[in-house]
């Protein structure tokens, strides 16, 4: 079972001066999960997701993620996670063949493995059409589910999405989480970070941080009944006010 | 009529933002857009706001005509635009100020309106804006566009980005202002906040869906909704996709959204399918549309 954690969490903290950001959190994840990272603004969960995707040193405790360790193994865990956020994705002045091309060259694949990669995604999308427009003239659902292919070229074990769908209509934010459900199958382990509730109710598990702290960590089903709440929203409500 | 819009388009070359919108806010109604990214509520504010001339059609608000009257009209309405446009550099107080000072007015004139979202900031009113918490902006805006005391209040997406917590508190101060007789138009791309409105406009793509009271747009959902669940969502979802009967197929939290085809549907029929697709822990239960299963249906 051990081989089977993904993301593993010890005591991880991180304090700035004397105010302690990330305080003591742990937890595992399993490959394959769909893994929601809750908290209102200022909970500390951005703080804890740059820890585990290796751009901050934490304080005290430890994290391995993908099998290594985040605070000297750094440059290894980049190489073996994609990122995704909704306030950066893709280049909007670059067409999405030049951004794939672009990304995938970062992520150090080979040309012939780029070509092959650009044509699997144009295939699996359905972007004939577009492969040569400017992302920046698409809207808004196709972005987040090129970007989302993007963050899966060089196929990460893991994959961290930032409030991947805010925004987005309720049709295209359903065949987004079907792409998310597709890679979770395949094995990819998929850890969300959002503040809006109804991102949660698709994960597997949730954690809700409270002022730096895991006050909870789940199956949505069993937190809404230990809450005695109709919805996720609910459940935070209840939990984030006390 | 607090706010008439009448066949209103909008375009920005070759977009076209607003495409022949019509509807109507009644006075001291809280009135809410409902749509996602890019489907023209903010074109819609600004229009309303006379910050943008429309291409097409007409409208009025608090009755005075949106392009003859603009002066009276930025004068009589409050407008909490989608970013966050006050002052970053001047301080809690200064902000407010400022704002009476442009609207003729003080904040002790007024002060009866603000009141109890001020208190809430005030322990920071010498706090740059810039500053601010999330939550703690959206309360400053809020306190400056009510300043003048409106007639009609615009609040273009007040919440988004918000977390839950200062959400809910946010549309605990809409429902109070609303009680105070304002009317209120306010936007937001979050489906289930469609039920705090008394009526809802659906919006996407520069098209109105559907206009009525939330109760309504549920209750005129074509189709039996039915909760789907089984141990591989993925396998879930492309089976129900496969189904030869299958209207619509959407994710839903730990559950699928199927409707069916037909009028008769027989729930065991669809779980000896999934049972045949080799799915397990197959669940099949009648449930209730939500706002969002009844946008989907308007924009399939």
């Amino acid at each position: 079972m051990e081989d089977n954690k993904v993301i593993e969490v010890k005591g991880l903290t991180k304090m700035f001066g004397d105010f302690t950001a990330v305080s003591a959190i742990t937890f595992d994840v399993k490959k394959g999960e769909i893994f929601g990272f809750l908290g209102a603004n200022g909970a500390g969960k951005t703080t804890a997701m740059k820890m585990l995707i290796g751009i901050s040193k934490p304080t005290a405790g430890e994290a391995k993620v993908a099998g290594f360790d985040v605070a000297s193994q750094a440059e290894d865990i980049k190489k073996n996670i994609g990122y995704m956020s909704q306030k950066f994705a893709l280049y909007d002045d670059l067409t999405v063949r030049e951004n794939i091309t672009f990304f995938g060259g970062i992520y150090g694949l080979t040309r012939a493995r780029i070509k092959e990669k650009t044509s699997e995604l144009v295939q699996e999308l359905g972007l004939q059409d577009l492969t040569d427009k400017l992302v920046g003239s698409l809207p808004l659902g196709w972005k987040q589910k090129i970007s989302f292919s993007v963050s899966l070229l060089h196929e990460p074990k893991i994959v961290f999405l930032d409030e991947p769908t805010g925004g987005v209509d309720p049709i295209t934010r359903r065949q987004f989480w079907e792409m998310i459900y597709k890679s979770a199958s395949k094995g990819t382990t998929i850890f969300v970070t959002t503040h809006y509730m109804d991102e949660a109710e698709y994960c597997d598990r949730v954690s809700i941080m409270v002022n730096g702290k895991i006050e909870a960590l789940d199956t949505p089903k069993k937190m809404k009944e230990q809450y005695k709440a109709e919805t996720m929203n609910d459940v935070f409500l209840k939990l984030a006010r006390g | 009529m607090s706010i008439v819009v009448d066949a209103i388009s909008k375009s920005y070359k070759s977009l076209k933002a607003l495409n022949n919108i019509s509807f109507d806010v009644k006075e001291g109604e809280l009135f809410g857009l409902i749509g996602p990214d890019g489907a023209g509520k903010t074109t819609l504010f600004r229009v309303l706001t006379t910050l943008l001339f429309a291409d097409e059609g007409k409208g009025t608000v608090a009755g005075l005509d949106l392009v003859k009257d603009y002066k009276i009209i930025r004068e009589s309405v409050g407008y909490m635009p989608g970013k966050f446009s006050l002052y970053q550099d001047l301080t809690v107080e200064e902000n407010l100020k400022f704002f009476a000072t442009i609207f003729g007015t003080t904040i002790e004139e007024n002060y009866e309106l603000i009141e109890d979202i001020y208190v809430q900031i005030e322990p920071f009113k010498n706090r740059r804006a810039g500053k601010l918490s999330g939550g703690m902006k959206q309360k400053l805006a809020l306190c400056c566009a009510l300043i003048h005391k409106p007639t009609v209040l615009f609040l273009d997406e007040p919440t988004t980005g918000v977390d839950p917590v200062s959400r809910k508190e946010f549309w605990e101060m809409i429902k109070r202002l609303q009680q105070k007789g304002i009317t209120i138009l306010v936007s937001t791309p979050y489906m289930d906040e469609a039920a705090l409105c008394d009526r809802i406009a659906l919006i996407q793509d520069g098209i109105i869906l559907q206009i009525d009271t939330p109760e309504a747009i549920i209750k005129h959902y074509p189709k039996s909704i039915y909760n789907v669940s089984a141990d591989n969502m993925y396998q879930l979802i492309q089976s129900l996709k496969a189904f030869e009967h299958s209207h619509s197929v959407y994710p839903f939290g730990e559950f699928v959204h199927y409707t069916d085809k037909r009028t008769a549907f027989n729930p065991d029929h669809l779980k000896r399918y999934l049972a045949k697709k080799l799915l397990s822990n197959i669940t099949v239960e009648i449930t209730e549309p939500t706002i969002e299963d009844a946008f989907m249906e308007l924009a399939k």
